[in-house]
């Protein structure tokens, strides 16, 4: 007792009274080479240790599946525009998408389902697993998405300009290194391809309501899942992504309404947002 | 740690298993025969219950899925008469556009309806009124005249066609019992439907089409808020006693209830009488001769009036006209009736019915099933297929992103939509009817200046109009 005391007072300490070092990787030109690598050990520990109830759709992974509701069509038509009458099942039908921080595949699954050729990819051995098996139990899923573990950087030695879409939703704020984290993403991308990301916006409000209140006093978010400095502002993606020569084309706000398990999307991005970019040719 | 994610992973199995097992028991358990297996089962073959099946048949995104429709009644060829069925329905632009975009609309065409271009609605207490013209509100007509049959049959010719595969359709279908699903998050299990000739079919999704007693609502267990208006609505086919170009619908709110003409040809049109139970079992039981005569006199007859009533009534109009607003003087005469269709007098109860929830995990209910209201102002059908059109929508989205169609936060979308147009609709109706219904001095008053007032701001007979035509 005494020591979850402790740690959640550590949480807190941290969460709270950290002064934001303004994204240090994203300014500083030291910190690609001090830092050649996305990962960081200590998300991915714990992200690796509260998978068991991962696909649980009451669990802590809760708001990540609802989040499909408006993920999955925010990717679908970014890649895909069809005439109303002309809808199939499988509007992603030879995509290939890849799903950057894939986790336990809550996003790959359902991109799979609409018919995208998915590879996810997460660094954690476990997560990967844990998805992996999921798929495969999955009898009603038939074109199964397929997973490694890696990164991205990795990911980008064998698969430079493979990709029609890559995503990485609710990714880049556990991401140690982002610019190299971006570029690698984009390196993946076709020219003329399409990516997307999800992330909280580094705001006073993301975290007093979405860190302080809904991790520590809700239990919306597993304790420790966010940490303010790391996250990053629309202005930084925008900006991370056109020095990597891509055209943003949209910038959405993202609003969840934890009591009725419901994401919407909305003008203000002062909490959550979305961001849809082009690879220039 | 290893022992717990062991567990998990057989539990995670078993749970698999369990739920193709239940699939297997249901095929081989010889007391629950189930003779086929269905995405989805519409119960009721209704107008609004074969629009669904059409709707759904026709859609790109649900050619995969097999559906069933379950019609109580045997399939009767369907013959165009030389007289109209004392049945009609009024259909909105939104019924309209729906029908037109399911190629339905072309077979109502071909063969007969009569469109709506004025409404004149007037108070038989005071000389309130309020006239409704479709060229200055809506650039098209407010309404088309269509038989219940025909449209019926028009949806079933379509239904029929070629174009539509995965519909199947079960005629003369006697439903004995439901069990639905229960959705507990880890094993779905399927919605049965139990016929008396022992044949079992299941389904994911059921939808209740099944009309103002619904069967499938009662086994949602769902609370249902309902009453009876102790009125009945007295149909018959009218020949009027000239001929014109009927395009006008009228209404008269008499003190017992309103009585509404819809045209249906040049010398023809439709009457929907409401009244008191006691009175409409009087008028059943007249000569037709003497029952036209009851009508005439409906239409025509001065009813005693409130001095002061008239007085506040003179006193607003000149105050309209000195405003430069209609001030509802300039009515039209309605016609006069010469006699009735032969056999077409018949009576039918009105009341109201909500059902708290149109949804339940893997069921919805559409239409009667759903809500009922009072003819007054012929929202019934229109909210049914207002219902079917949001219904199709939400279910091709859901697949359109992936998932199953009984995923409740599409359902609960569906639901709520709906019962945000529905309910509106269902008190303001249920309003007018209590409203109308009263004939003291003051109500009678406050509703002819409301009425008055209403036909002079346009701004709000717009609104008005575009409620009831979405």
């Amino acid at each position: 007792m005494a020591q979850i005391r402790k740690l959640m007072k550590n949480h807190w300490l941290k969460n709270v009274i950290d002064t934001p070092v303004l994204s240090k990787s994203i300014t500083s030109a030291n910190a690609a080479k001090t830092e050649n690598s996305t990962i960081k050990e200590d998300e991915i520990k714990m992200f690796s240790n509260q998978n068991e109830d991962w696909w649980n759709l009451n669990g802590p992974a809760k708001a990540l599946h609802s989040m499909n509701a408006i993920r999955v069509p925010l990717i679908r038509d970014g890649l895909v525009q069809c005439p109303y009458e002309d809808r199939t099942p499988t509007p992603l039908k030879d995509k290939k998408i890849l799903d950057v921080g894939c986790g336990g595949g809550i996003l790959s699954e359902a991109l799979a389902k609409i018919g995208a050729e998915v590879t996810g990819i997460d660094a954690s051995r476990n997560l990967i697993d844990i998805a992996q098996e999921h798929c495969q139990e999955n009898i009603k899923l038939i074109n199964k998405p397929k997973y490694v573990c890696t990164t991205v950087e990795e990911h980008l030695n064998d698969h430079n300009e493979y990709y029609d879409g890559v995503v990485a939703s609710e990714v880049i704020e556990h991401v140690a290194n982002k610019e190299l984290f971006i570029k690698s993403c984009v390196g993946v991308l076709k020219p003329g391809g399409r990516i997307f990301f999800t992330t909280p916006n580094r705001t006073r409000a993301t975290q007093i309501l979405g860190i302080c209140i809904s991790e520590y006093v809700l239990n919306i978010v597993p304790k420790g899942t966010h940490h303010y400095d790391m996250l990053v502002t629309p202005n930084e993606m925008s900006f991370l992504l056109e020095r990597n020569n891509c055209h943003v084309e949209l910038i959405y706000g993202l609003f969840y309404n934890f009591l009725q398990n419901r994401w919407s999307f909305v003008n203000s991005q002062m909490l959550l947002f979305a961001i849809q970019a082009q690879k220039l040719e | 740690m290893l022992l717990r994610k062991n567990v998990h992973r057989l539990l995670a199995t078993t749970f698999n298993n369990r739920a193709i097992l239940s699939v297997r028991t249901l095929c081989t358990n010889k007391e629950e025969n189930v003779k086929d297996k269905y995405d989805i089962i519409i119960a009721g073959g209704g107008m609004v219950g074969c629009t669904l099946a059409c709707a759904l048949g026709k859609n790109s995104l649900m050619s995969h899925l097999k559906i069933l429709l379950l019609e109580g009644s045997p399939n009767q060829n369907y013959q165009l008469k030389p007289e109209y069925s004392n049945r009609v329905v009024a259909l909105n632009q939104n019924t309209k556009s729906l029908m037109s975009s399911l190629k339905i609309w072309r077979h109502v065409e071909k063969a007969r309806l009569q469109p709506i271009r004025y409404m004149q609605v007037w108070d038989a207490c005071s000389d309130a009124l309020i006239l409704f013209n479709s060229s200055d509100i809506l650039d098209d007509d407010i309404a088309y005249v269509v038989e219940n049959d025909l449209l019926l049959h028009a949806v079933n010719t379509e239904l029929t066609s070629s174009k539509i595969r995965n519909v199947q359709i079960v005629y003369g279908a006697k439903i004995s019992d439901y069990r639905l699903s229960k959705d507990d998050g880890k094993i779905a299990t399927h919605n049965i439907v139990k016929m008396t000739n022992g044949d079992v079919y299941a389904c994911d999704l059921l939808i209740g089409a099944d009309g103002a007693n619904s069967a499938v609502r009662k086994a949602m267990g769902v609370q249902y808020l309902s009453w009876n208006y102790d009125q009945m609505g007295i149909v018959a086919t009218l020949h009027l006693a000239e001929e014109s170009e009927n395009v006008t619908a009228w209404q008269r709110w008499l003190p017992t209830g309103p009585i509404a003409l819809l045209p249906l040809d040049n010398s023809r049109s439709s009457l929907v009488w409401s009244m008191w139970q006691d009175d409409a079992k009087r008028l059943l039981k007249l000569t037709e001769e003497e029952f036209v005569d009851a009508i005439n006199d409906a239409l025509w007859k001065q009813y005693p009036r409130s001095k002061g009533v008239e007085a506040c009534m003179s006193w607003m109009s000149s105050w309209l006209k000195r405003a430069g607003l209609p001030d509802g003087a300039s009515r039209q005469l309605p016609p006069s009736v010469r006699s009735i269709a032969v056999g077409s007098r018949a009576a039918f109860p009105l009341g109201f019915g909500h059902s708290v929830r149109y949804i339940a995990p893997g069921v919805a209910l559409v239409g009667d099933a759903a809500h009922r209201v009072h003819p007054l102002a012929g929202q019934g059908v229109n909210l049914g297929f207002g219902d079917v059109k949001d219904l199709t929508e939400f279910l091709s989205d859901a697949i359109y992103t992936g998932y199953e169609i009984t995923h409740h936060s599409w359902l609960e979308k569906y639901e709520s939509s709906r019962q945000r147009h529905n309910v509106p609709t269902q008190i303001a109706v249920d309003a007018l009817h209590r409203l109308y219904t009263i004939d003291l001095p003051p109500v009678v008053l406050a509703r002819s200046l409301g009425l008055q007032l209403t036909n002079a701001l346009y701004p709000i007979k717009k609104l008005i109009m575009s409620h009831a035509t979405t």
